[in-house]
């Protein structure tokens, strides 16, 4: 009966333990936003259906979200972004796959803002590239989230941009990253 | 006794798998719950809302007005004296618009006739796959025209013997990124005045096509067939070859048809070309999108 007892509890700890280990972190509903700025026009561009998915233990971050589910103030501009440009239906995807370096320094029992670098791929447009940008891991009453913005230009990623539009369309886009966690 | 360690391997193996549970499945997980709760619409079934004539079920969105100006060309067997048909030219001019993204209301004046008319297009149901399955678009649009020619003095028509009304069902699929297919059963109450009818009340049944080319090049085709039983005498059926070019912003629409008229009552029930006899034409057609709010 002692030993029956003595596993079950070797059982339980083991299951919480590993448990414990999972140290995962996801958000179905990540922001990412882009804007695009010339003297012609002003075009910004939303998706809140972002997947993420936060490996607090190695650093491992993902991120992946549906290009048809960018929102633009202009219903023309959405159609043209889906159908000219980023050819959703033939890449419906862009996914960010890499690594928090240092992960090990931030302190997940404590509040606070840590500046990271992240290095990994992207693919847009079927386009792979290794990128390394900076950004910020908050932790805040024991909720984690992460938040990053850097610059795309849409040529590295083979997007034509046919000459008539091309004085409203940036070379240089701003991408905002803004995603809330939860706990796995 | 023998139960113990049963219950031990499979709490253990449970617990493994928990550990294995790394970033990559969890977002393979969360990508395929995501995609199996998201209803796909089947967007841009056809360049724009027209296949070449007549009306696609593609709407404008909400608060974009669409200013169209369309131009038939004289038959081209006219020859070089008529340059090819391009000597005599009828236009429509028209003025389309988004009231909902699944509401829109059109007027036009076209030369031909001195016509006037007004549609109003609305959607019924859009097709979709994922979380909601539907196999196709389907569409009521009605046109109300108003012939407004001056008739001999002797003649006195009141304004009722003047319009005429279109009833029509869209029901398109988007087979693939590149095809495109639409069947519209038409009904039309013909105006007393603008071609001998033998019945006012004619039914038809359209089939229109899109093929894309590339990316900014379609070719679409349609073809109204009037049933016999309603058909005028000396009115064709109407076929219409079309290339639509988009170039972000306008659409340029080139096409060879036996129509003359450019409204629904007009290219479906009162076509007098005939294909067989080359009496076909040019028309040119330039679409501009304008978001209003």
């Amino acid at each position: 009966m002692m030993m029956k007892k003595n596993i079950l509890l070797a059982c339980i700890t083991l299951f919480a333990l590993s448990t414990v280990n999972a140290q995962l972190y996801f958000t179905k509903n990540g922001q990412v936003s882009f804007f695009s700025k010339t003297i012609l026009e002003n075009i910004n561009a939303d998706n809140e259906q972002v997947i993420s998915v936060l490996n607090i233990q190695t650093g491992e971050i993902q991120f992946s979200l549906l290009n048809n589910a960018f929102h633009f103030p202009k219903a023309k501009m959405e159609e043209d972004f889906n159908e000219d440009y980023m050819e959703s239906s033939k890449y419906p995807n862009s996914i960010f796959k890499g690594n928090v370096l240092n992960i090990a320094n931030i302190n997940f029992e404590k509040d606070g803002t840590s500046e990271v670098s992240v290095t990994g791929s992207l693919t847009i447009h079927g386009v792979v590239k290794i990128i390394t940008i900076p950004g910020q891991i908050i932790v805040q009453g024991g909720k984690v989230s992460a938040v990053a913005s850097f610059k795309i230009s849409p040529k590295d990623y083979n997007i034509k941009i046919p000459s008539v539009v091309s004085n409203k369309i940036s070379d240089s886009i701003d991408v905002t990253v803004k995603c809330l966690y939860q706990e796995k | 006794m023998r139960k113990i360690p049963l219950v031990f391997t499979i709490f253990f193996f449970s617990s493994i798998k928990i550990v294995a549970q790394d970033t990559t499945n969890l977002m393979n997980q969360l990508e395929t719950e995501t995609a199996k709760n998201k209803i796909v619409y089947a967007t841009a079934t056809f360049k724009t809302t027209r296949i070449v004539d007549g009306q696609s079920v593609e709407n404008l969105p909400q608060h974009v007005l669409d200013v169209r100006i369309s131009h038939r060309f004289g038959p081209v067997s006219g020859g070089i004296y008529n340059f090819f048909g391009l000597d005599n030219a009828t236009m429509r001019l028209g003025f389309d618009y988004g009231i909902t993204n699944g509401i829109m209301v059109g007027i036009g004046h076209s030369t031909y006739q001195k016509t006037y008319d007004s549609f109003l297009k609305i959607r019924l149901l859009r097709q979709s796959s994922g979380a909601r399955n539907m196999p196709v678009t389907v569409s009521f649009v009605t046109v109300i025209a108003a012939n407004t020619l001056k008739l001999f003095d002797s003649v006195k028509t009141d304004f009722g013997a003047r319009v005429s009304f279109v009833y029509q069902l869209l029901i398109a699929r988007k087979f693939s990124e590149n095809f495109a297919l639409q069947v519209m059963p038409v009904f039309i109450h013909e105006d007393e005045i603008s071609f001998a009818h033998n019945d006012q009340n004619v039914f038809s049944v359209g089939i229109g096509g899109r093929q894309k080319i590339s990316k900014r090049v379609n070719l679409n085709a349609e073809y109204y067939y009037q049933l016999p039983a309603t058909k005028a005498p000396g009115s064709y059926n109407v076929f219409s070859l079309g290339v639509d070019i988009g170039t972000g912003g306008h659409v340029f629409q080139l096409h060879f048809t036996n129509s003359i008229g450019l409204t629904e009552k007009s290219f479906i029930s009162e076509t007098t070309g005939q294909w067989a006899k080359s009496n076909i034409m040019f028309g040119f057609n330039i679409s501009r999108v304008f978001q209003l709010k």
